[in-house]
């Protein structure tokens, strides 16, 4: 009977994942390169970028996701600026990330010995070559576990986009424990979860152990 | 030839360096000895050009010059440890020089074995013995083809009995025509290397 169960709502459970996994992917491959991006503005030289920039991060991990979904959905188009549903979804996302990834490259970034941009300052690398060969490839490695802990916790956050009416995984479990009255789609949600987390680890692991090459 | 005239450095105000005097030759050792604090590494940092100086000259065969003719082995090496040993031997002539990848590699295995470091190649520098990283990190300098060579505390970061091997290599580049800036507060290891040898104190507070 629970097997027959379960074949009726996984489709229902799979949309959702579908909608998970859109949002954990594209917030990942923007919020990424803008996190970057947005190192580098904290550490600029030029006062009003850095000063701006460390706002942008303050107001990101000052409040909650949730209230920033609610604000950027509902909130926004009082000012003329309206956003359908996904499309909310994604910016509040990229944008909220992107403030978490900025300040763990700014880390790594400053971990890096100066003796390092000295060297390649005499040998007259010049600051291009400098970040892509000596710097980022170091960064890289040094932040990783602390991204994978982000990119964990980003699976587990696009749940959140309940509150502005998508479907994601967690809502459509939500929709048949209350149709149904069973916590059986809600085991069901939670194995998808640890699917989902399982495969983020294992990359994590590969890249980690690719990243090993050196000390 | 290097020729440094009257160099005087502040940091915040208080001296640092001041009125230092002197002329290197080519293919020559020049040690500048002081004991910690007397400026050592400032002065080979303004050399470098890797700091600015307050007033005074630093010529090179008459000129002054940039970044670059100078090549230096820093007291911790600095070397890339992403990078293997060949790859950071490589990278600046090949990106600076724009020397092609066989001409950069031909160049580094050269000077590899000269340096008694052939078959250390394809390692990265974590593993790799103190000794071998400064070995590395002359010939990374060297690959940029400098004029002069310095080195900060070359014996400080190894172990006390590498000295006198540390001795020996610097005399062997010397027969090949190196000219040679080594700092260092160990007197007789300075003695044993120079031909000349500049003695600085730490400049009391004003």
């Amino acid at each position: 009977m629970t097997l027959k169960y379960i074949e009726e709502i996984l489709p229902s459970l799979i949309n959702g994942t579908w909608m998970t996994i859109k949002i954990f992917f594209w917030t990942l491959c923007l919020a990424l390169p803008i996190g970057i991006i947005a190192s580098l503005g904290e550490m600029s030289h030029i006062k009003i970028v850095k000063w701006l920039v460390k706002f942008y991060v303050l107001i990101m991990r000052g409040t909650p996701l949730l209230l920033q979904l609610i604000f950027v959905f509902y909130g926004l188009p009082i000012l003329g600026v309206v956003f359908p549903r996904y499309q909310a979804a994604l910016f509040t996302f990229v944008l909220n990330y992107a403030a978490y990834f900025a300040e763990i490259f700014r880390g790594g970034m400053q971990s890096i010995d100066k003796g390092q941009f000295e060297a390649a300052q005499v040998l007259r690398l010049d600051r291009w070559q400098t970040m892509t060969k000596i710097i980022i490839p170091q960064v890289i490695k040094i932040v990783l576990p602390s991204i994978g802990n982000e990119v964990i916790n980003l699976v587990k956050d696009s749940s959140l986009v309940y509150v502005i009416g998508l479907g994601d995984l967690l809502r459509a479990g939500n929709v048949a424990m209350a149709r149904d009255v069973t916590l059986v789609p809600l085991v069901l949600v939670a194995i998808i979860y640890l699917i989902l987390i399982s495969a983020c680890s294992f990359a994590q692991k590969k890249l980690e152990e690719y990243f090993s090459y050196y000390e | 030839m290097l020729e440094v005239k009257n160099l005087t450095k502040k940091f915040n105000g208080h001296p640092v360096l001041q009125n230092i005097n002197f002329t290197l030759k080519d293919g020559k050792i020049l040690a500048i000895v002081g004991p910690s604090g007397a400026g050592k590494t400032t002065l080979l940092r303004i050399i470098s050009g890797l700091e600015t100086k307050d007033s005074g000259e630093i010529l090179l065969d008459g000129q002054e010059y940039n970044l670059g003719k100078v090549g230096i082995v820093f007291q911790d090496f600095n070397l890339f440890p992403n990078l293997s040993v060949l790859d950071n031997i490589t990278l600046a002539p090949e990106l600076v020089l724009k020397e092609s990848k066989q001409v950069a590699e031909k160049n580094a295995m050269e000077l590899l074995t000269k340096l008694q470091m052939g078959g250390h190649e394809k390692q990265y520098p974590y593993q790799l013995s103190g000794g071998q990283k400064q070995r590395v990190a002359i010939a990374r300098a060297l690959a940029m083809k400098p004029k002069i060579l310095c080195y900060d505390e070359p014996t400080s970061a190894l172990d006390p009995n590498l000295r006198h091997e540390v001795e020996k290599m610097i005399l062997d580049l010397k027969k090949s025509g190196l000219t040679q800036l080594v700092i260092t507060h160990d007197f007789t290891f300075a003695k044993n290397i120079s031909d000349q040898m500049l003695k600085i104190q730490p400049l009391g507070e004003a």
